[in-house]
């Protein structure tokens, strides 16, 4: 057989899958990032409602399964609007779901995580909610959770596997493919794996050194 | 929007449901016992001053926190027949998840241990503890109040992460809805109803470890400052 899978085509063409891997976690990241930040401001908003809307948000999302919201995305949402998702339309929904509640979880964490004091002091300065938010709370609140939103980018490369499940091709896609033609499992996932933490090691690595940062000043 | 919805599939075999719940119940709670001990062992490793052994546990902790679990369950189903040792779906499934708990559990674990100031064993040494007491009421116990926040997320996202051994046909409940999904199409409602049981399963973990928080931890509001 000329046409032999060897070990460095099977490792090129899983690099070229891993460009997929790292658009779509860019893709879940930054549009996570807008929604969860919204979310965030509605979840620590004086109006009850508000409050009440994005806890439920939080908790549904937080409270069940990636796969699960990948399904619904894709299967769900074609069959009750009647439109064909693709896969990528389909894992952009579901991802940014999931990153969104839980960046707003981890930066509605840290925006409690000040002291009342920086709230009534800038009400004592005659700060607007929004002034009071821009300029003393929010500023504050970025430093405390630079660490765990990097750590959760992690989760996010992660969790970008899921999206083969439902037919995108990445990372993980790519290996199961891969493996179904050659028969070397332990290889290629070994091999998958390893890109994966090449991606994601580098960011534990560099959340754990912020927090030490922080730590260290505080 | 022309669909209605029509939630009678889900009633109708709601005995699917609940047999798929029951196996996510059974190898979510094996696997959390099996990692729980993977972790109070990795954590051990972590902090015994042994640089092989700490290495060796570090490499492993670092590779499973750093990689998907996807990826493990594969490596696991499809890789370990290579080398001679077969295993059913569920018995890939339980291993795996083990696996991955044991990795973050044994980060917990350490993080718990390395809260008890060294003192407090010289002084439990000094009243002539064995090691293994030592281990027991001055260590573990304490330690464990001071994670027990951080140990309940983390199996909460392991139950929700069993959801993924459906990929290799565990009948699992993400299983049960999968299989219910490819007959009736009624997606939307079947889904969603296995959220429902997820969210519903998540909830009863966050309120048995707050009844266990308060039944049994209650003493550490009191030791700390």
């Amino acid at each position: 057989m000329g046409d032999e899978f060897t070990l460095g085509r099977i490792f090129l063409n899983l690099l070229i899958a891993t460009k997929w891997t790292i658009i779509l976690s860019l893709i879940a990241f930054v549009f996570g990032g807008i929604v969860g930040f919204l979310v965030m401001l509605m979840r620590i908003s004086p109006i009850k409602p508000l409050r009440f809307l994005s806890w439920i948000y939080v908790e549904f999302f937080e409270g069940t399964p990636l796969l699960l919201q990948l399904f619904l995305a894709f299967f769900g949402i074609s069959v009750v609007f009647g439109i064909n998702l693709s896969p990528l339309a389909a894992a952009t929904i579901a991802l940014t779901a999931f990153t969104s509640s839980f960046l707003a979880d981890i930066w509605r964490g840290a925006v409690e995580a000040l002291p009342k004091g920086q709230w009534e002091a800038s009400s004592a300065l005659g700060f607007g909610y929004f002034k009071k938010l821009r300029y003393i709370i929010l500023p504050q609140a970025v430093k405390l959770s630079i660490a765990p939103t990097v750590g959760f980018l992690v989760q996010v490369i992660k969790g970008t596997s899921l999206a083969s499940v439902i037919g995108f091709t990445e990372l993980s896609r790519a290996a199961s493919q891969i493996n179904n033609v050659t028969l070397k499992a332990l290889l290629v996932f070994a091999l998958a794996g390893a890109i994966y933490f090449l991606l994601c090691y580098p960011l534990s690595v560099w959340s754990q050194k912020v927090e030490q940062r922080l730590n260290q000043q505080t | 929007m022309g669909y209605t919805f029509d939630f009678s599939v889900v009633w109708d075999n709601i005995g699917l449901f609940i047999a798929g719940a029951l196996l996510t119940f059974r190898i979510s709670l094996i696997a959390i016992a099996f990692g729980l001990i993977l972790g109070i062992i990795g954590a051990l490793f972590r902090t015994s001053g042994n640089r092989i052994l700490n290495a060796i546990t570090l490499a492993y902790v670092e590779i499973i926190r750093n990689t998907p679990f996807l990826i493990q369950l594969f490596f696991i189903f499809f890789g370990l027949p290579k080398l001679g040792i077969r295993l059913n779906a569920e018995q890939a499934a339980i291993l795996s998840l083990s696996i991955n708990f044991g990795a973050y559990s044994t980060e917990i674990v350490r993080a718990g241990v390395e809260s008890i100031p060294k003192g407090q064993v010289e002084a439990a040494m000094a009243l002539g503890f064995k090691p293994l007491k030592i281990f027991r009421y001055i260590i573990l116990i304490p330690a464990l109040s001071n994670i027990y926040t951080a140990l309940i997320g983390q199996v909460i996202l392991a139950v929700l992460f069993t959801s993924v051994v459906s990929q290799i046909a565990t009948e699992d409940l993400t299983f049960a809805g999968d299989f219910l999904n490819s007959r009736t199409f009624r997606s939307f409602e079947i889904y969603f109803t296995v959220c429902l049981f997820y969210l519903a399963i998540v909830w009863i973990i966050k309120g048995i470890g707050y009844w266990v928080e308060r039944r049994f931890f209650e003493f550490a509001k009191y030791s700390r400052r």
